[in-house]
């Protein structure tokens, strides 16, 4: 194969990878236009499941609860997380490190009904022996979304803090700067994009956790991916579509953002 | 385990002075809450995974009599080991998801390492690209992805337009689907720890080569692929080790009898209730993929060390 060919068909298969990645968004969004009911049936345009939409309750409901989950986990992990990553990148050997290392890497990759399961019946039995949590419900749902959430904060500010120039902060310590006062105006500072990305990757990763919430919610407390599990399961349901569609627009238009911050800062640069 | 306390002393083995004070309280903080609801949370299912299912509150049956004498059983694990219809959703769980593990390398990989090659750019904006459909309800674009599978979706009107096929082929509820479904959604976590190896290799390595005449797929072979087995066992590992016990794929696009243990143990906890059912599969589960495990925490501590 020529040089050139090999070039052509590498960047082919990459085409191809994208077009995999955005066919689904694709489907979804034009079919929350449809008209029809039908996913194979293009009934002409309508905005009418945007209508339905937002006068379904039940959606609603789940979506503020959805919401107010996401927000609080995303903080909670960001402030443990936080720590962990400084534990990890700045501490250096101490005893009981490898465990530490352990408990941050296994929520990554674990399957969702384990940790789910483990955490519905530790819930079961600490309320057994210590008469708390009281039931399950936002509550529960929080500690099981921040302790995975922690995880993926901790590897995001872990990666930012190792890659930090020290010099700075020991410039600070050197010029009599109190240890606090040089984390809190050199080091916090100089993290701020990975405690930033950490939030947001906690929030997404709550907004979108079916599995584990349905393991540790209790009666009453039905969050948006299992309102939406529920509906998708009894069929077709075009509101859907709308719901996700109004999802994706909010992603583009931050990354939208992102990406022009970006640019002008480069071409200042 | 022995290390395991929570409360065990942190102490840096260098006494180099850190800004820090009370670092103590800043390791402890988070160790305590990841001790407490990750890792106890395992003795506690493997406790229950001991018992009886009981029509009691809550559905199990004490490890202790009133006596105090000891009733717990590995009543459960035998269950497992004598069905054969729990051993095949074991081995098909591994199955579908090594698979898929695959074909997620295959995709992903030219695309880490276009990413990885382009200018810095263009090269942030691709990332921005991967990551994009990540952000967005992971449920509702497998939702997607069924439409677009169904019998009358679609890729089948597409294929039937096109006069590739007479009729109808049917996808949904095959392991076809499965595997279409797991790779589309765990590509993300194959590219970003493949481009993170990529982006780091010395690339001058494959210049030389090329310099002294070496053809470019065999420098490929020789050299970039070699020094990129790091991301992809941690890309692999990303993918396979959550795959296995995946529930909502096979849920959504698999067939009603689909063998995969997550399903196996929603549809025992949820629908038969049997909790201590599920809890020894979950502890089998865990089991089997204690290796993998082991294996992405190595490779994630060495790419830290090299950070």
């Amino acid at each position: 194969m020529s040089r050139r060919g090999g070039k052509m068909a590498l960047l082919g298969l990459v085409v191809a990878g994208f077009a995999f990645l955005y066919l689904p968004l694709v489907v979804l969004v034009l079919f929350s236009f449809n008209a029809s009911k039908l996913v194979s049936v293009w009934g002409g345009w309508s905005t009418k499941w945007y209508v339905e939409l937002f006068s379904n309750e039940q959606i609603l409901n789940a979506a503020w609860l959805s919401l107010k989950i996401a927000m609080i986990n995303a903080t909670g992990a960001t402030l443990l997380g936080t720590m962990a990553g400084l534990v990890l990148a700045r501490f250096g050997r101490f005893g009981g490190r490898t465990l530490f290392t352990g408990l941050i890497a296994a929520p990554l990759v674990m399957p969702d009904v384990i940790i789910g399961i483990s955490l519905l019946l530790t819930f079961v039995s600490m309320e057994q022996l210590v008469g708390w949590p009281q039931g399950r419900g936002l509550d529960t749902i929080l500690i099981a979304h921040i302790t995975f959430s922690t995880a993926y904060v901790a590897v995001v500010v872990q990666s930012r803090a190792s890659g930090l120039d020290r010099s700075i902060e020991e410039a600070a310590l050197d010029l009599g700067a109190r240890p606090m006062t040089a984390f809190l105006l050199v080091t916090l500072p100089m993290l701020a994009p990975a405690l930033a990305s950490g939030w947001l990757l906690a929030f997404t990763l709550s907004l979108d956790d079916l599995v584990i919430a349905s393991f540790v919610s209790g009666p009453g407390s039905s969050t948006l991916p299992m309102v939406i599990f529920s509906k998708v399961r009894l069929g077709v349901t075009p509101e859907i579509n709308a719901l996700a569609t109004l999802l994706i627009g909010v992603v583009a238009l931050a990354a939208g953002a992102a990406t022009w911050i970006q640019i002008r800062r480069s071409s200042r640069a | 385990m022995a290390e395991a306390s929570a409360s065990s002393p942190v102490t840096a083995s260098h006494g180099k002075s850190f800004w820090f004070s009370g670092k103590g309280a800043v390791a402890g903080i988070p160790y305590l809450w990841l001790f407490v609801f990750f890792l106890v949370p395992f003795a506690i299912v493997f406790r229950i995974s001991l018992s009886e299912p009981m029509i009691a509150q809550p559905p199990y049956s004490p490890l202790f009599g009133a006596d105090g004498s000891y009733q717990g059983s590995f009543f459960n694990y035998q269950l497992l080991f004598e069905e054969a219809l729990f051993r095949s959703a074991y081995l098909n769980s591994l199955w579908v998801a090594g698979v898929s593990t695959l074909v997620t390398l295959l995709i992903g990989y030219p695309m880490a390492y276009v990413i990885a090659r382009a200018r810095p750019l263009v090269r942030n904006l691709l990332l921005m690209a991967v990551m994009l459909p990540f952000w967005s309800s992971f449920l509702l674009r497998v939702y997607a992805l069924k439409t677009i599978m169904a019998d009358t979706g679609l890729a089948n009107g597409l294929l039937l337009h096109l006069g590739l096929i007479d009729a109808p082929i049917r996808m949904l509820q095959t392991d076809f689907a499965l595997y279409v479904g797991i790779s589309y959604t765990y590509l993300p976590f194959m590219i970003l720890p493949l481009y993170a190896t990529l982006e780091r290799l010395d690339w001058s390595l494959v210049e030389a080569a090329e310099d002294l005449g070496c053809r470019p797929w065999k420098a490929f072979l020789l050299i970039t692929l070699p020094l990129s087995v790091p991301g992809m066992i941690a890309g692999a590992m990303l993918v396979f080790i959550p795959a296995t016990g995946e529930f909502v794929i096979p849920n959504m696009l698999g067939a009603s009898d689909t063998l995969m243990v997550g399903r196996m143990l929603w549809d025992t906890f949820f629908s038969e209730r049997d909790w201590t059912l599920a809890s020894s599969l979950a502890v089998v589960l865990l089991l089997l993929l204690v290796l993998p495990i082991m294996l992405f925490q190595i490779v994630q501590a060495r790419r830290e060390q090299r950070a």
